[in-house]
């Protein structure tokens, strides 16, 4: 596989063909002792945007995650793959995941090398290729900062 | 036309070519490429460089290099003050690289002024206006006092560059900022322009040639429209020197900048040129040691322009590199250079013949540059730079520092291919080719 292809795994251009999450759902606030966040996050040097809106249970476990975006395929296609992957997790779950595909997109190319940690990222490893281009890491750090922002605005991680 | 072997570090200021009526011939283009060594590397898993993005920060030719390395091994020193021999090396070779400067663009040796890059000089008029405002200056520097009701002009086409200081400098002083529309054609919407500037207005500033759509500005038109209400025009020319002959005497701007590093110069340098009755008016804005007459601990008297605009120890080493940079574009002629342009942006403007691909600017090559912005229905920029960097070929993703440009045609991003006098039209087609397989491999139907 060439490093573009690589980069391009089929996983992240079906994500971008046919996104999870996307369209902003209401929550109405305060539901049953729910908690909703929103972040809107832009990366000023190509204009990739994402709103993201994410909504929390009283036991503290994401009851859903809905977005708004525009930009590139990894961008788009890293909310995307998020969005499955943190819809019903414990907010440590969350936090621990977000570590993860951090460290992953420090990697250059190499990934975890730590299986757990992969089968925890799931289709989320396929972003793999993607952080040997650092121009692009930005790109599919962009929904993962909209999550922890929407998260840390919402007041659950506070309680939780 | 003459070939480039013969510039040289310390060589004379050379005039603007003679007009001629040739383009690049293949041999001199080859002898021009031979002269960049970064063209020579390959990238990507050893595939030719095809560099189209010199619209952003153009290559520089070895004897550039050269003179800056040899004016640090044989004439490093400060310049305009010691009494040593280097001293006085180190200063003539600043003063005749501000003239081989001058003469580059058609202006007098004290009208221009060295800056750290076209966004510094835009901001010293800027903050010039904003410090004769508060008083500064005196009466001599009366036209440049703006008050509440005041208007700055800029146009919809501005790289921040000439739209954010001119934001700025409304918000401190009560002005109220217009700008002229950009048509769907990419080309300025002249229309209105009555309307637009008026009695009220004191600033017209504006790109000669714009950094997205390439389209050139009808300057004379511009001109006339600000002189009709006596308002002081800037003109953000930094894609034009580059890449045409440009005589700011000629076209009678009052103020102009430009950038070495777009130009085959070095980075860290570029130039504001003013009319010298205007300069000499002007207050200053940066403030320190070397910009000054008699300093005591009450107040100070300031130089003379240019130094007064030149406050600290100055980039010397490439103001000489930038010197020398228009000495190699003086040498190998403008008008040959843009005649060899204009070949690339017709060839560049055949992507628009490729499905899916959409250019944004003008689709016909009378006045506009080898600067060609575009979108791929279906993909996004940035995935259409990656796609064409895995065949080595650079390419600009992104907004080019125009949002509000991007924002008019309803996007948020385009690809950009930009050419320089290296470019050739191999390297276009090569990248027409890679960009017709683009849609493919995202699947885009
Ligand atoms: C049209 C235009 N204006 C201004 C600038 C700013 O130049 P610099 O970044 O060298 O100060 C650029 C370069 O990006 C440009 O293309």
């Amino acid at each position: 596989m060439s490093t573009l292809e690589q980069m391009y795994q089929q996983v992240i251009l079906d994500h971008a063909k046919h996104p999870v999450g996307r369209g902003l759902v209401d929550v109405p606030s305060a539901d049953h002792g729910h908690l909703t966040g929103e972040s809107h996050q832009v990366n000023p040097t190509c204009g990739d945007e994402v709103t993201l809106r994410v909504d929390v249970t009283p036991e503290g476990a994401v009851a859903g995650v809905s977005w708004e975006g525009q930009g590139c395929s990894i961008s788009q296609a890293s909310v995307s793959v998020m969005t499955s992957l943190v819809e019903g997790a414990p907010l440590a779950e969350v936090a621990r995941l977000d570590g993860l595909f951090h460290d992953l997109m420090s990697s250059r190319g190499k990934g975890l090398d730590d299986d757990d940690a992969e089968d925890a990222l799931g289709d989320a490893t396929a972003f793999t290729g993607v952080s040997q281009y650092p121009a692009r890491i930005k790109c599919a750090l962009l929904g993962w900062a909209a999550l922890k922002d929407s998260l840390a605005r919402s007041g659950a991680l506070a309680t939780n | 036309m003459t070939t480039t072997a013969t510039v040289r570090p310390g060589d004379p200021a050379l005039e603007v070519e003679p007009a001629g009526t040739g383009t690049l011939s293949t041999t001199e283009l080859t002898a021009v490429r031979a002269d960049f060594p970064l063209l020579e590397r390959t990238v990507r898993g050893g595939q030719p460089l095809v560099y189209l993005d010199s619209a952003a920060t153009s290559q520089k030719p070895q004897v550039v290099l050269d003179t800056e390395v040899d004016f640090y091994e044989q004439r490093n020193a400060a310049v305009h003050r010691g009494a040593h021999q280097l001293a006085e090396e180190a200063t003539e070779a600043y003063e005749q690289a501000r003239a081989a400067v001058a003469a580059f663009v058609g202006a007098d040796e004290g009208e221009i002024v060295w800056q750290p890059g076209a966004t510094a000089a835009i901001n010293v008029v800027a903050y010039a206006f904003s410090n004769a405002s508060l008083g500064r200056g005196g009466e001599a520097a009366a036209r440049f006092r703006l008050a509440p009701g005041d208007e700055i002009v800029v146009t919809e086409a501005e790289h921040h560059a000439n739209l954010v200081p001119w934001q700025e400098l409304c918000a401190r002083t009560g002005a109220v900022l217009r700008w002229i529309p950009v048509a769907d054609d990419g080309r300025l919407d002249l229309a209105d322009l009555d309307a637009i500037v008026t009695d009220r207005t004191k600033v017209l500033a504006f790109a000669h040639v714009s950094n997205v759509t390439g389209a050139v500005a009808p300057v004379a038109t511009l001109v006339a429209a600000a002189r009709r209400v006596g308002a002081l025009t800037v003109l953000d020319a930094c894609q034009s020197v580059p890449n045409m002959p440009v005589d700011f005497h000629e076209l009678g701007v009052d103020f102009a900048a430009f950038s070495g590093h777009k130009m085959l110069g070095p980075t860290g340098v570029g130039a504001l040129y003013g009319r010298r009755e205007l300069l000499e008016a002007m207050p200053p804005t940066v403030t320190g040691g070397s910009m000054v007459e008699v300093v005591t601990m009450e107040s100070t008297t300031y130089a003379p322009p240019p130094q007064r605009f030149e406050a600290g120890t100055q980039m010397v080493a490439q103001a000489v590199g930038m010197g020398c940079a228009a000495q190699y574009l003086g040498e190998l002629g403008m008008a040959g250079v843009a005649r060899h342009e204009a070949e690339l942006a017709a060839e560049m403007l055949k992507i628009a013949e490729i499905p899916g691909v959409r250019v944004i600017g003008p689709l016909d090559t009378a006045n506009r540059l080898a600067v060609v912005s575009f979108v791929v229905d279906g993909v996004h920029a940035h995935d259409v730079g990656q796609v064409l960097d895995d065949k080595g070929i650079a390419v600009r993703v992104g907004h080019h520092c125009a949002q509000p440009l991007h924002r008019r045609f309803g996007i948020a991003a385009t690809a950009r291919a930009s050419a320089s006098v290296y470019t050739t039209v191999e390297e276009v087609v090569a990248f027409r080719e890679a960009l017709a397989g683009v849609r493919a491999f995202f699947g885009a139907e």
